[in-house]
């Protein structure tokens, strides 16, 4: 798993990429009230604004991590926007992306960076 | 911002977990451990303890009460010892300056004001009243909720006969505490005043209860918008006027046309006027549909596309108690109030139905 500096978290299955947002954002966040997810299909460059999280204090974006296709949204978020405070690590995914090149995933950092940087 | 302003219970908060936020100059708990949606129920349904100690506390003598209400459309000079009452500061052009509470009590008159304005209408009331006294070395609670009294009664048993917007000085623990029946949260409870030095013993005291957790100023953002209460810089500003604030209630009978001491207050030709003819805007409730949160600054359209602008959402968010977002706006009066509304949310027309104040019933004691 590697972890981007906007605190999202990326699992790489082949070059389908799932990507959440970590236990440590969805905290600073609050609770979540909304989500609103890209439509499967959609092409995105990397640091393209694709998902728009609002919790009960803010609105707040999140980027593309990669360039490539996005082949699956998690709908479930959309009806429980909750999820991503309860399990942001595992069933509050956002969306699963068919990298165009995987080589982008090498900049992110591993669980030990991360946690370093948060600390 | 390293000249932020620390208030008495800053250890207290962070004791308990506090989120603390820069808020009109002070470092103040936006939420604790529990975080704003589970703050904002627990005040619902039991009790909820406030510290709102950056808001200004202002004694006038009680021989002003003649010049404060030449600054705001209030009967002051008929408030009855003990008793509380709404206030708006009103500028020349019938906009507002800030709000404000207003008690008589045996020796003064006691007033608090917003953080954000405390400045600003303290040099206001200087301009045109003698003995205006900063109160500074007291801490500011506000214990809301329906077991709010059940809680306060343990520590002081007087205040179970105290009504709505009732005031009284009563001792406790050596100590004098100056406490209203009121709230802006739309459920009972009561506001407190007490010496700084006291204050963290007090709120220990009532934090241990069962029944009273810490709420922080996000919960009180979503419970007073689910209360319709305007947010002084959001929905009351010098631009507004309170009629067309939906406030008009806050004006009281003898300062309206025919009453005994008509007008006299700042910019009273505009909004007597707009009393009797109409105000060109009007303050809405909204609910949009779905669940994106509409906030302030949203502007607000008669029409799915095109159409024109006809306002804009001056406070939003997400209602806990009403599972669904809400939001306030001011509108065209000549909108009617039976169509759908669209808000303009990042780029997407949105809509929104009108629909009355408050989004959550008041249970006050009355």
């Amino acid at each position: 798993m590697k972890f981007t500096e906007e605190h999202e978290w990326l699992r790489a299955d082949g070059d389908i990429v799932t990507v959440g947002i970590t236990e440590h954002a969805a905290t600073a966040l609050g609770d979540v009230v909304f989500v609103e997810l890209p439509e499967a299909g959609t092409q995105v460059a990397k640091d393209d604004d694709i998902v728009v999280i609002e919790s009960v204090k803010a609105a707040s974006d999140i980027m593309a991590p990669l360039d490539g296709e996005i082949v699956e949204v998690n709908d479930a978020l959309a009806d429980t926007p909750g999820m991503v405070n309860d399990d942001p690590m595992g069933e509050a995914w956002f969306f699963k992306i068919k990298a165009t090149d995987l080589s982008q995933m090498d900049e992110y950092m591993d669980e030990d960076a991360y946690k370093e940087m948060i600390d | 911002m390293s000249d932020l302003k620390h208030l008495p219970l800053k250890a207290l908060h962070e004791a308990q977990g506090a989120k603390m936020v820069p808020f009109a100059g002070y470092e103040m708990p936006v939420q604790f451990a529990a975080g704003v949606m589970a703050e904002h129920q627990h005040t619902r349904e039991k009790a909820g303890l406030f510290d709102v100690s950056h808001m200004g506390q202002v004694l006038l003598p009680l021989s002003a009460d003649a010049a404060l209400e030449a600054l705001v459309p209030v009967d002051v000079i008929g408030l009855k010892e003990g008793r509380q009452r709404y206030g708006l500061f009103t500028n020349d052009a019938g906009g507002v300056l800030d709000d404000l509470m207003i008690a008589r009590r045996a020796g003064d008159l006691f007033l608090v004001v917003n953080a954000s304005r405390k400045e600003h209408d303290i040099a206001h009331m200087r301009a045109a009243i003698d003995g205006v006294d900063e109160v500074t070395d007291r801490a500011l609670l506000a214990l809301q909720g329906p077991l709010a009294e059940t809680a306060l009664a343990r520590l002081v048993p007087s205040v179970a006969e105290m009504k709505f917007m009732d005031v009284a000085q009563v001792a406790w623990n050596g100590v004098e505490l100056w406490i209203s029946r009121s709230g802006y949260t739309g459920e009972d409870g009561f506001e407190i005043s007490v010496p700084a030095d006291a204050a963290e013993g007090f709120a220990s005291v009532l934090l241990e209860m069962e029944e009273v957790m810490p709420i922080g100023l996000g919960a009180r953002d979503s419970l007073r918008m689910e209360a319709g209460m305007p947010l002084y810089g959001n929905d009351l500003t010098e631009e507004i006027s309170p009629i067309e604030a939906g406030m008009t209630w806050a004006v009281n009978k003898v300062r309206r046309v025919g009453g005994d001491r008509e007008g006299g207050f700042p910019g009273a030709d505009r909004i007597l006027d707009e009393m009797q003819n109409g105000a060109a805007r009007r303050r809405v409730g909204l609910r949009p549909e779905g669940r994106a949160p509409m906030r302030g600054g949203v502007p607000l359209f008669d029409a799915a596309e095109g159409g024109t602008q006809i306002g804009v959402i001056t406070s939003g968010g997400f209602g806990p108690s009403v599972g669904a977002p809400i939001a306030m706006g001011i509108i065209d009066s000549a909108v009617p109030a039976d169509i759908t509304l669209y808000g303009e949310v990042r780029g997407k027309r949105l809509p929104a139905a009108q629909t009355d104040l408050p989004f959550h019933k008041p249970d006050y004691k009355r």
